[in-house]
């Protein structure tokens, strides 16, 4: 499923399991039990989703295609700070395209790669709504707005 | 609130937020404490204004001064300024664009004095994290006129001669709709509201979602007294953090004040709601796939009928709205069928939303009664193009709709016209594309989302749509030939009649619409191998300009095909045939002596 592998301690097991509890174990809210995993461990890698399995009784494959389906669930992990570039419609028509190649060549990364201290990230997303600060460019939970890309070296300096 | 003078609203909507409203709002509650003014003078972060173009936004009240592009130490001017001394504070004002003269009273903007604001009627004026805030502006009066003076038929029978449509995309009876679900006899049904905003450039439901969650709570309760059913849930997209969280909090509150829960207004109506999580899926907005995610399956959409409002959510009779329909019915019930039916055209009702957005001056979300022309929306109210720009085109309805040109620009905007012009409704986004817009990279543009967002189940869009996307990316390339252009309407159409869903039943739009109205734009890239706009990076020429050049060789050496030829001190010269137009010489010639053709 993934190439990468990872050991689950006791308490994340327990903590898998907590949260499938609290959902009252009903597969019909496996979305909201792996949006919950996700925000706890940062990625859903096969280890966490075949706990999952276990506590909601839903099989190990069903969830593999649910976390694939979605573009919000990730089986890798995102970097240190995770950099979202908006290719909305109004962003890509106010040059959304050359920040995020600019972005691609400050960080010799492609979208959905990390660099190789993994300290950043860097994706893709729809239309974050804010369409009045097109391009919209997210690092972490900071929004810039009217990004061009000459600003895309001072926005990676502020995280050095 | 009445022992407040002064109130001063900031905006909180999310792209007033990422701009640092919180900042304001704590610099302006600094200074007013400063002065001796915090029993005064109340700050509200309230929700969006929707001229998010000239955000953040103070709005002064009772004198409606509208500030724009407030920064956070501006707030030290304006509680000095224009609450100690009254004087308005002309820097911040907004100046009309053809005048230059500031404008104080945001009644007299241009931007807003066409719109009409029902689903918006309170985004802007009310603290969205205050219920008593929404009652004081009759919230969840309706609910109550429903409950105790009303029978589920009645007041479906209202909303049926309202003539609502859904402001979703298709343009459904509201009330129609309703209507069904009441019919089929369960134990239990279920009211479902549509937060799964995913349309690229659209923001209305989220604004209302930020601004007034309160108004969806009260619609949602009373369509579940409508047609029978006691939960209802909120399918939201999990990107709207905002949004959500103003969600729990009205839940919480309405739940505090016995609005929700059990015996609501003591007439023995139960009624409770629940979140739902999205997770990035665009097909999720289709009702039937929507269901299916909320039922914690991949959100793959499935034949109908059965119509959710036979077999839904756990199988059982569902009503799915969108968030702008629910947003309108307490103001309906209220002010009643005729008043809404007064308003817009024939066929299409009230009023509808537009987020505005692209080349346009004021980006925003207006609110506008149907049957408001093309015209007045982009160039009165979204002020005309940006940089003096010319208009080319308006993309409604999002990847679903299609491109209107000059010629649909007196067109009345309702549901039925622009599905005549080639678009649709849609939710409402509307992306403005000036003469710098390549119309076929557009095309490829909306083939990609539609290609990346398809859920493989039919093979016409898994399939169609990838081939359409790369038939356009060949032309892009200058690699096209003339007879792609009835492939690509003769597959458009195949797609249109034979996929599943909405989606795939929609995705070639663009393309059609392209194809109708740009047609001289492709042949330009397929025989000229030109792209008019200059936007193809595969058809650009880079030419050295022979008067700027003094031989420097910077471009030469910088060049990672060898593709520049010319001595030192001599004009260089560039070899289209071998250059791949990467643009490092125009990037590295400091003489301005290569530009592209």
């Amino acid at each position: 499923m993934s190439h990468i592998k990872i050991e689950l301690r006791k308490e994340d097991v327990d903590f898998i399991k907590g949260v499938c509890t609290s959902f009252n174990n009903d597969p019909q809210e496996l979305i909201n039990v792996l949006h919950s995993c996700q925000e706890h461990f940062g990625y859903l890698p096969a280890e966490i989703q075949e706990v999952v399995s276990e506590g909601l009784n839903v099989p190990v494959a069903k969830i593999y295609g649910v976390v694939t389906f979605y573009s919000f669930f990730t089986m890798t992990p995102r970097g240190l700070h995770p950099i979202s570039i908006c290719l909305g419609t109004a962003c890509y028509v106010r040059g959304a395209e050359k920040v995020l190649d600019e972005f691609k060549k400050e960080l010799g990364i492609q979208v959905g790669e990390s660099t190789k201290d993994n300290k950043f990230s860097l994706s893709s997303l729809r239309c974050v709504g804010a369409c009045g600060l097109a391009p919209v460019v997210l690092v972490g939970d900071k929004t810039y707005g009217r990004v061009a890309p000459d600003d895309v070296k001072n926005i990676l300096r502020e995280y050095e | 609130m009445s022992k407040y003078s002064m109130h001063l609203l900031v905006c909180g909507g999310t792209g007033c937020h990422a701009a640092e409203s919180d900042a304001i709002v704590c610099n302006l509650r600094d200074e007013l404490e400063a002065k001796g003014l915090n029993e005064t003078v109340q700050v509200i972060l309230t929700g969006c204004f929707g001229f998010c173009e000239k955000g953040p936004i103070v709005k002064v009240m009772p004198d409606n001064t509208f500030y724009v592009q407030v920064k956070p130490e501006d707030a030290q001017t304006i509680v000095e300024e224009h609450i100690i001394k009254g004087r308005k504070v002309t820097s911040l004002l907004y100046r009309d664009p053809k005048t230059k003269e500031p404008v104080a009273d945001s009644k007299h903007m241009g931007f807003f004095k066409k719109q009409m604001r029902i689903a918006l009627r309170n985004c802007g004026f009310i603290n969205p994290e205050n219920i008593d805030e929404y009652i004081a502006r009759d919230g969840y009066a309706a609910l109550g006129k429903v409950l105790s003076e009303m029978t589920p038929d009645e007041v479906i029978k209202l909303v049926k001669d309202s003539g609502q449509r859904g402001r979703g995309g298709a343009g459904f009876s509201t009330g129609l709709k309703w209507e069904l679900a009441r019919r089929n006899v369960s134990d239990e049904k279920y009211v479902v509201c549509n937060a799964d905003e995913g349309d690229p450039g659209a923001f209305m439901d989220r604004s209302v979602l930020e601004g007034d969650p309160h108004s969806i709570l009260e619609a949602m309760a009373i369509c579940g007294y409508s047609i029978g059913a006691s939960n209802g849930l909120i399918y939201i997209r999990a990107e709207y953090p905002l949004a959500i969280q103003r969600l729990k909090t009205a839940i919480k509150q309405a739940k505090e004040y016995g609005l929700l829960g059990n015996d609501i207004f003591g007439t023995g109506f139960n009624f409770d709601i629940t979140l739902k999580y999205g997770a990035g899926a665009f097909v999720c907005g289709e009702e039937t796939a929507l269901i299916h995610s909320m039922e914690g399956l991949r959100g793959e959409p499935t034949l109908k009928p059965p119509f959710p409002a036979e077999s839904g959510y756990r199988g059982k009779p569902t009503n799915v709205n969108n968030v702008e329909t629910y947003a309108s019915i307490p103001a309906i019930i209220l002010k009643g069928a005729a008043w809404f039916s007064s308003i817009g055209t024939e066929k299409s009702k009230g009023t509808k939303v537009f987020a505005l957005a692209g080349k346009i001056n004021n980006v925003g979300l207006i609110e506008v009664p149907m049957g408001t022309t093309l015209r007045e929306v982009i160039f009165e109210i979204g002020g005309g193009i940006r940089n003096g720009k010319k208009f080319k085109g308006v993309q409604t309805g999002g990847p679903s709709g299609g491109c209107l040109t000059e010629k649909h620009l007196d067109t009345p905007i309702d549901f039925d016209n622009l599905i005549a012009a080639g678009s649709m409704m849609g939710s409402g986004a509307m992306i403005v594309l000036d003469e710098d817009d390549c119309m076929v990279s557009m095309a490829k543009y909306f083939l990609e989302f539609t290609v990346e967002e398809s859920c493989g189940k039919c093979a016409p869009c898994r399939i169609g749509n990838k081939r359409l996307h790369e038939l356009l990316g060949q032309i892009c390339e200058g690699k096209g030939v003339l007879s792609d252009l009835d492939r690509l309407k003769n597959m458009s159409l195949v797609i249109k009649d034979t996929a599943l869903c909405g989606l795939g039943q929609t995705s070639p739009n663009p393309v059609l619409s392209m194809l109708d109205n740009f047609r001289d734009e492709f042949i330009a890239h397929i025989t000229h191998k030109k792209c008019p706009a200059g936007q193809c990076r595969s058809l650009l020429e880079y030419i050295v300009n022979a008067e700027n050049c003094v031989g420097c060789t910077a471009c030469a050496r910088v060049c990672p095909v060898n593709a520049i030829s010319g001595m030192r001190k001599e004009i260089h010269k560039i070899d289209s045939a071998i250059c791949i137009k990467c643009g490092a010489c125009m990037e590295k010639c400091k003489f301005d002596a290569i530009y592209i053709s």
